[in-house]
């Protein structure tokens, strides 16, 4: 089995916020994420995805179907955005780098031609991000 | 939903490989130049795996910011700008970053309770990095 790697990257803002909380709670919980004008992030996105060698392409998946996945899947709904606003998912739940590691997942799972997702990587920054692999 | 939190430190400290299970000969020719008697050192990068269930109301694994404190109090206020084998847990093992990833796990996965430390990664340079994981997670 090969692990193939492919990087993307999206611009968006986000806050974090919880109703159900006061502002007080909000803040000590989320801290200056917490401010409702949002703040935004400069992503980075890898996606592992996991499968055999094509004996005649020599490939494991073909790199330029799974970077229009990626535009397709994600970057075209995420890239300049504001999450909490724009993007569906992000509704009913923050924004947060494991969250959008766990949507992205959602988002990709079964619509890469002829391997399996493996791990999705999200950089909020450089020292910080977030795997998820699909486990319940 | 279980789902994992990295976070990369930094710290600068200084070591020096020798073991006296070997003779000087010996500890030279498998040290190398990192049996320089005067010791070396390096600017280290630590980063941190930790696991759990994402809380569904705040959407995290643990909260960073006690993650943070937590590495600060137990590796970076012990370790930074320090010689690593002057450290009681390095008197009987050498300070290799094998070793170091080792003791790091061990301090935080008893310091910290918010999530399981799965990894441990350190790069002691650009070219070397080592990398500890608990049995069962593969990367």
């Amino acid at each position: 089995m090969i692990l193939l790697t492919r990087k993307a990257e999206f611009s968006a803002s986000h806050y974090y916020w919880n109703d159900a909380w006061s502002e007080e709670e909000n803040r000590r919980a989320f801290g200056k994420c917490a401010n409702r004008n949002g703040h935004g992030h400069n992503y980075t996105l890898e996606v592992t995805i996991a499968g055999e060698i094509d004996p005649i392409s020599g490939f494991v998946v073909d790199l330029k179907d799974l970077k229009n996945v990626l535009e397709r899947e994600v970057v075209g709904v995420y890239d300049h955005r504001h999450l909490n606003l724009e993007v569906p998912e992000f509704r009913s739940s923050n924004p947060t780098t494991e969250n959008i590691a766990v949507a992205i997942w959602k988002r990709l799972d079964g619509k890469i031609p002829g391997a399996k997702l493996h791990r999705v990587r999200v950089y909020e920054l450089p020292d910080l991000f977030a795997d998820y692999y699909g486990e319940s | 939903m279980r789902a994992y939190l990295g976070r990369r430190y930094t710290l600068s400290a200084s070591h020096r490989l020798h073991t006296d299970a070997l003779s000087e000969a010996k500890n030279r020719a498998v040290y190398g130049k990192c049996n320089n008697p005067h010791g070396h050192g390096h600017n280290y990068i630590v980063e941190v795996i930790v696991g759990g269930n994402v809380d569904p109301v705040t959407g995290m694994v643990c909260d960073l910011v006690a993650l943070d404190s937590c590495v600060k109090k137990e590796i970076l206020d012990r370790f930074d700008h320090t010689n690593l084998n002057t450290h009681t847990c390095f008197q009987n093992t050498v300070p290799t970053t094998e070793n170091f990833n080792i003791e790091v796990h061990h301090l935080l996965t008893a310091a910290f309770r918010q999530a399981e430390i799965v990894s441990v990664r350190a790069e002691e340079t650009s070219n070397n990095s080592f990398e500890y994981t608990v049995r069962g997670f593969i990367q």
